[in-house]
């Protein structure tokens, strides 16, 4: 079945878009934060939030190409749809990037090239700096030695290189599944079973890739903020995040085009199974999260601390908020099994649920990036409705451009008979 | 007359199925089936009602968490107050992260173990306890359909069970 945009969904997503953008630009007009570093942080903040919903979904669908699970078959074509925002996502990362590597904004303390020579020579104007105790050299006040440490993995050469590196093998990747999809509906019989033999092994090849990536990314993109500190399960936590987020914008797409009247071999047992996926991976990431307090609370050691120290500081209601709204609100609501058969219910946990993950990685940029000085007006929440607006007119549109069921697939009989 | 139970044999679960829902809709009462493994929408058909267990589980589960914070703070908060990571609180609130783990591990303990004996003692499958079964060839590769007469009356079962594919249908008198 072929889906259509219908007008009023492209209206309203036009209309956040549009709303969203005003709210957002009267909010940067009335930034008047060094370098506009609160607009950045914010376009950061979405940007990064969107794209893991897009990459999520990436990831899910190519763990579910590598197990071949059969009864994802069904509803493939909506995680093809949310990854179809992969490429905007992108652009805005590779805008945020660039703008950071070209001094913009300072959200990334570390690209300053001055905190890596312990000395300088002053000439006027002009300042060079050196490692060495040349002839004139004095002591260099920017130098900072633990990011200096930090030179062989921070330095914008290795740095570029990663990031094109992750943005290259995802998008390829992306592209290689939705083209390979696409090209099944057309086959029967040997070919259609080697084509899909050949997504299981592709998608293991991008888990293998994933792994490594997803960490390095979150390091590079939202702990280097804080290049200070440092925590060895980071990654996962961003990671966990980005899945659950996806998890949530997925059940939501379905059960909206259910209630369209589209998908209708999809039934309660589908609907079910992705509602175990949010409760599953929301207590993931309650765990990580609270792995990665729990071990810098116990050890109390200073250089970890401050981490928590700001948001305990200055971010305490939002702290908490977003412990209750991501692992108690989930916990409590969709753990019984009628809770993740009902689809108003699943629409309103999620979409609280859903702000609850925006609001996590709020609090992963902001504290680093403008400390106290943070605020929750238009700009935050215009720029989230503008990026939300383009994410739903993304999605639905990449949906029009194939058939909303795979017509062949070797499990989609499989798929279509679901019970549990 | 007797009473009688009537076991039909199937070989497949959907032709299981099937007969099942036949039978019901034909007015019977299906009394249970016994089946190598679980046979999914049959519940629904035989008018099984929903497991309870999950309540069971929570419950126990919650008592696990009570049991576990209320002797953590006993032994480490009031009876020999200790020291934890360095941060001499000695209040149950700021030293909870410490405690975490093991009201976790405490918690999926008791909900694990209270819900498997709840299941043997409700199923009367404890060790040692005599099989229930009646005919070993449902632990393997049939289904045994077990139908009473107690339960049916005024029902021809023996016609609606012709026409269904059982593999056999025995008669015992109880």
């Amino acid at each position: 079945m072929e889906f259509t945009f219908s007008k009023r969904a492209r209206t309203i997503s036009l209309a956040l878009i549009v709303v969203g953008a005003v709210a957002a630009i009267v909010g940067i007009l009335g930034d008047h934060t060094d370098h506009h570093q609160r607009s950045w942080a914010n376009l950061l903040i979405n940007g990064f939030f969107f794209f893991g919903i897009a990459l999520g979904t990436l990831f899910f669908l190519a763990l579910q190409n590598a197990t071949e699970t059969a009864w994802t078959v069904l509803v493939k074509r909506v995680y093809e749809g949310i990854i179809g925002y992969l490429p905007i996502g992108a652009v805005v990362m590779l805008i945020v990037l660039a703008a950071g590597s070209m001094h913009l904004h300072h959200l990334w303390h570390w690209m300053d090239s001055s905190l890596y020579h312990e000395y300088m020579v002053v000439n006027g104007d002009e300042v060079t700096y050196t490692d060495e105790a040349i002839e004139g050299a004095v002591a260099n006040p920017n130098f900072d030695s633990l990011i200096a440490n930090k030179a062989a993995y921070l330095n914008q050469g290795f740095f570029w290189v990663r990031n094109i590196a992750y943005l290259a093998v995802f998008l390829l990747f992306a592209r290689w599944f939705r083209s390979k999809s696409l090209e099944m509906d057309k086959l029967t019989g040997d070919s259609l079973v080697r084509t899909h033999l050949l997504t299981y092994r592709r998608g293991a090849l991008f888990l293998v890739f994933f792994a490594v990536f997803s960490s390095t990314m979150a390091w590079d993109w939202i702990m280097s903020i804080d290049a200070h500190w440092f925590s060895t399960l980071f990654g996962w936590y961003v990671f966990s995040g980005m899945w659950v987020s996806a998890m949530i914008t997925a059940i939501i797409l379905v059960l909206y085009l259910k209630r369209k009247g589209y998908l209708p071999q999809v039934n309660n047992s589908h609907i079910h199974d992705m509602g175990k996926w949010v409760f599953a991976i929301s207590f993931l990431w309650s765990y990580l999260w609270f792995s990665q307090f729990m071990l810098i609370w116990y050890s109390n050691i200073p250089e970890e601390v401050t981490y928590f120290q700001t948001r305990w500081e200055h971010y305490k209601v939002l702290f908490w908020l977003v412990f209750v709204i991501n692992f108690l609100l989930p916990m409590v609501l969709l753990m019984s099994r009628d809770a993740k058969r009902n689809p108003r219910f699943l629409i309103a946990v999620g979409s609280i649920i859903f702000v609850g993950h925006w609001l996590d990685v709020f609090l992963m940029v902001t504290p680093g990036t403008l400390g106290d000085h943070w605020e929750l007006g238009y700009l935050e929440v215009g720029m989230f409705l503008a990026f939300l607006g383009l994410l739903m007119y993304s999605v639905l549109n990449t949906l029009t451009k194939a058939p909303l069921t795979p017509v062949n697939h070797p499990y989609l009989d499989e798929s279509v008979h679901h019970s549990i | 007359m007797a009473n009688k139970v009537i076991y039909a044999v199937y070989d497949d679960p959907e032709v299981l199925k099937s007969a099942a829902r036949k039978l019901v809709s034909g007015g019977v009462r299906v009394r249970d089936v016994f089946s190598p493994f679980p046979v999914h929408g049959l519940d629904p058909i035989i008018g099984v009602k929903r497991t309870r267990l999950g309540i069971v589980s929570f419950m126990f589960g919650l008592g696990g968490l009570s049991l576990a914070i209320l002797g953590m703070s006993y032994f480490m908060i009031w009876d020999w107050p200790m020291n934890i990571g360095g941060k001499p609180s000695f209040s149950l609130y700021e030293n909870l992260p410490a405690f975490v783990p093991v009201a976790f591990e405490f918690t999926v303990l008791c909900a694990a173990h209270g819900m498997a004996i709840t299941y043997l003692i409700r199923n009367k499958t404890l060790p040692g306890m005599p099989a229930r079964n009646p005919d070993p060839r449902s632990t393997d590769d049939k289904f045994v359909m077990e139908l009473r007469t107690e339960d049916n009356h005024g029902v021809e079962i023996a016609d609606l069970l012709q026409g269904t594919h059982a593999l056999e249908i025995n008669e015992r008198q109880y």
